[in-house]
């Protein structure tokens, strides 16, 4: 695999002490009278992979809201390159060169790869009352992107919605890259995909990293996010439970984080009494190394 | 560090993006014809015209089919519009009315204001704009679905239309306006005659084409235009990446509003008067002109071309029919039969666009 060595390069290139482009110190977020997040502090450096995982309701859309711009923190810091920011919307974060990619909300289904890859930053040529797109240079720009990303099409013209689930996360994911975005958040980019297609994004999101971006990465998923991640950070309701590089923490470590040790141990207990299931493959519960 | 830990199983496939050339190469050029959304309107117009063409003798001469123009155009130009809003994910079921109200507020303007018509002509189109302005304002701050928003505007003009008109003319309609200032000058904008290879076609025909040619243009060439498919086809997405999604609805809201103002000074220079009652029920004939034309009713899908030639199959039928000496009961039927064969087709279609 192609990336295992890239990474490397790509790890010695940006030393753990580089100055993040997104710093959360002690960031919280109430919804009303409901915590939704508290204690958060987070580093997104360039040319890293910033893993966050969790269960359901744990708080990883609330946390990518704030970095996004939809919602705003109500305790701590927000910084970008060292300055304390407060962004409104999604347009003030697209500015700062932070672009999310939301699962359901990447594409419109039934318009050309090519007009959706160009949707809002259409490239006009001409004068006013005819200016015009620039069809020639926008088709020829995507082409050049997308096989920059690996992603090869023979028709930029077909509507997108023909494409897999993975090619279509894979192009927004190259046109994030391509409209200049510094840092790509990834909402469960692999969530309802398989597991070919789930390599197919996990492929997208190292080349991203490969260019120098700095990636957010949430999933449900401790193994995708162990084959592409730099660092993890494990939310248990709206708080880091576990906030380590790599080198600090193993897949078997990070997978029992996830479920939660404790509970996971009486899961398998329970599945043991079920006939047909086979408990002996299920990792041993793990003493947590740090958090 | 190293990714030597990752566990085999789950390395990513090599080149999984790439699907087999032969997948696509078999695409024929009839095959993308055939994804077009107007191919479903371009075969029934063919068909019917060459059924009355047969079935009606008075049907095939130049003057009979001028007449048929003519009624599409005055649709026509009502389709186009409220086919971009289609396209654009809404509805304006008020379009029918409002292309009374912007007749009617014309025509009691320059007669109440002033003695020129001119006055009452631009007043109209301001009418007309915040009309289709208040529509899509509405649409947006409430976040109802347009199927509702424009029902109640459509039931506010219809009854305003008659209520403001009684008010000021103690009437149903409108005093006549043929002798004030400027109706000659407005009439030959709006409704004259032009010769074509000598056969006398209403202006509304050619206002009609070359409305098709800009919002083909406008559709399929400009920034607008992709804004229009991308708030029809996925409202959210298209917001996400930056897409001013509200400003391209109110906008076509207000195209309609315009179509609406054009074809309402048709209809007040053709007749020099207006019945205040008109218009109820011609909303649904512009949204079948768009559907034959392939326009999704879920929006994102559809052409201007498209909603030509559902206007023209709407002119063939309705002077077909009279032309072949048949009861013009019979109209409703068949736009019925054109309906249903239009939705089934384009719901093929959409299967095979949106097939994942
Ligand atoms: N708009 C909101 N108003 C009130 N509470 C909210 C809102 N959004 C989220 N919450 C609450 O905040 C908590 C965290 O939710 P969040 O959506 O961030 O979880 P998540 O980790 O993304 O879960 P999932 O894996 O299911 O997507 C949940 O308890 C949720 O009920
Ligand atoms: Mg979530």
């Amino acid at each position: 695999m192609a990336t295992n060595v890239t990474k490397d390069s790509a790890a010695q290139a940006s030393a753990p002490d580089e100055e993040p482009v997104i710093r959360l110190r002690d960031v919280g977020k109430l919804y009303g009278n409901i915590r939704a997040l508290e204690g958060i502090d987070l580093a997104v450096r360039p040319g890293r992979v910033t893993c966050v995982l969790g269960d359901n309701g744990a708080g990883k859309s609330t946390l990518i809201k704030i970095i996004s711009g939809l919602h705003q923190h109500d305790e701590g810091e927000y910084l970008v390159d060292g300055e304390p920011v407060r962004l409104n919307t999604p347009r003030d974060a697209l500015k700062l060169g932070i672009a999310t990619v939301y699962q359901d909300l990447a594409t419109v289904p039934l318009m050309p790869v090519w007009r959706n890859f160009f949707l809002g930053s259409e490239l006009t040529r001409g004068p006013w009352p005819v200016r015009r797109l620039d069809i020639q240079r926008m088709k020829q720009i995507t082409g050049e992107e997308l096989s920059a990303m690996g992603i090869h099409l023979d028709n930029l013209e077909q509507p997108i919605g023909t494409l897999s689930g993975g090619q279509r996360q894979s192009v927004a994911i190259a046109r994030a890259v391509h409209f200049g975005a510094r840092v790509l958040i990834l909402d469960e980019p692999t969530a309802a995909l398989g597991v070919k297609q789930s390599g197919v994004v996990l492929k997208y999101i190292a080349a991203a990293r490969e260019r120098g971006l700095g990636v957010i990465f949430i999933t449900h998923n401790p193994h995708h996010a162990y084959m592409v991640g730099d660092h993890f950070a494990v939310l248990r309701l709206g708080a880091l439970e576990l906030n380590a590089a790599r080198e600090d923490v193993s897949l078997e470590e990070l997978t029992n984080h996830m479920a939660g040790g404790a509970e996971l141990a009486a899961l398998k207990h329970e599945l043991a009494q079920v006939r047909g299931v086979d408990v002996d493959e299920l990792p041993e519960e793990v003493a947590a190394p740090s958090s | 560090m190293t990714h030597t830990a990752t566990p085999a199983a789950a390395t990513p496939p090599a080149s999984p993006a790439v699907p087999p050339k032969s997948r696509t190469a078999e695409r024929s050029l009839a095959r993308r014809a055939l994804a077009r959304p107007e191919i479903g309107a371009l075969v029934a117009a063919v068909g019917v015209y060459l059924f009355f063409f047969a079935v009606a003798p008075t049907f095939r001469q130049a003057d009979s089919f001028a007449t048929v123009l003519y009624q599409a155009s005055t649709m026509g130009i009502m389709a186009l519009a409220v086919s971009l809003l289609m396209i654009g994910g809404e509805f304006d079921l008020s379009a029918g009315v409002a292309v009374t109200s912007s007749a009617l507020a014309a025509s009691m303007l320059s007669f109440q204001l002033t003695a020129n018509v001119w006055v009452g002509v631009l007043v109209a189109l301001l009418v007309s704009l915040t009309v289709g302005l208040i529509n899509g304002l509405l649409l947006i701050k409430t976040g109802l679905p347009s199927f509702l928003v424009s029902l109640a505007s459509f039931l506010m003009l219809q009854g305003a239309n008659l209520a403001i008109t009684k008010l000021l003319t103690g009437n149903v309609a409108t005093d006549t306006i043929s002798d004030m200032d400027g109706f000659d000058q407005a009439k030959s904008l709006f409704a004259s005659e032009v010769d074509v290879f000598g056969v006398d076609v209403k202006i509304t025909v050619l206002w009609w084409l070359i409305f098709a040619a800009i919002a083909t243009w406008v559709l399929l060439r400009t920034k607008f235009g992709n804004w229009i498919f991308a708030a029809g086809g996925s409202k959210e997405s298209a917001r996400a990446v930056g897409v001013p999604v509200n400003l391209t609805k109110i906008a076509l809201f207000m195209t309609v509003g315009f179509a609406a103002w054009f074809v309402g000074m048709h209809l007040l220079f053709e007749y020099n008067t207006v019945q205040a009652g008109e218009g109820v029920g011609n909303e649904f004939y512009y949204i079948i002109a768009a559907v034959i034309g392939g326009c999704l009713l879920t929006g994102g899908y559809g052409s201007a071309i498209g909603a030509v030639l559902g206007a023209f199959i709407f002119g063939m039928v309705n002077q077909g029919i009279v032309y072949a000496n048949w009861n013009p009961d019979w109209f409703k039927f068949f736009v019925g039969v054109m309906l249903l064969l239009a939705t089934l087709v384009n719901l093929w279609v959409r299967r095979q666009a949106a097939r994942r």
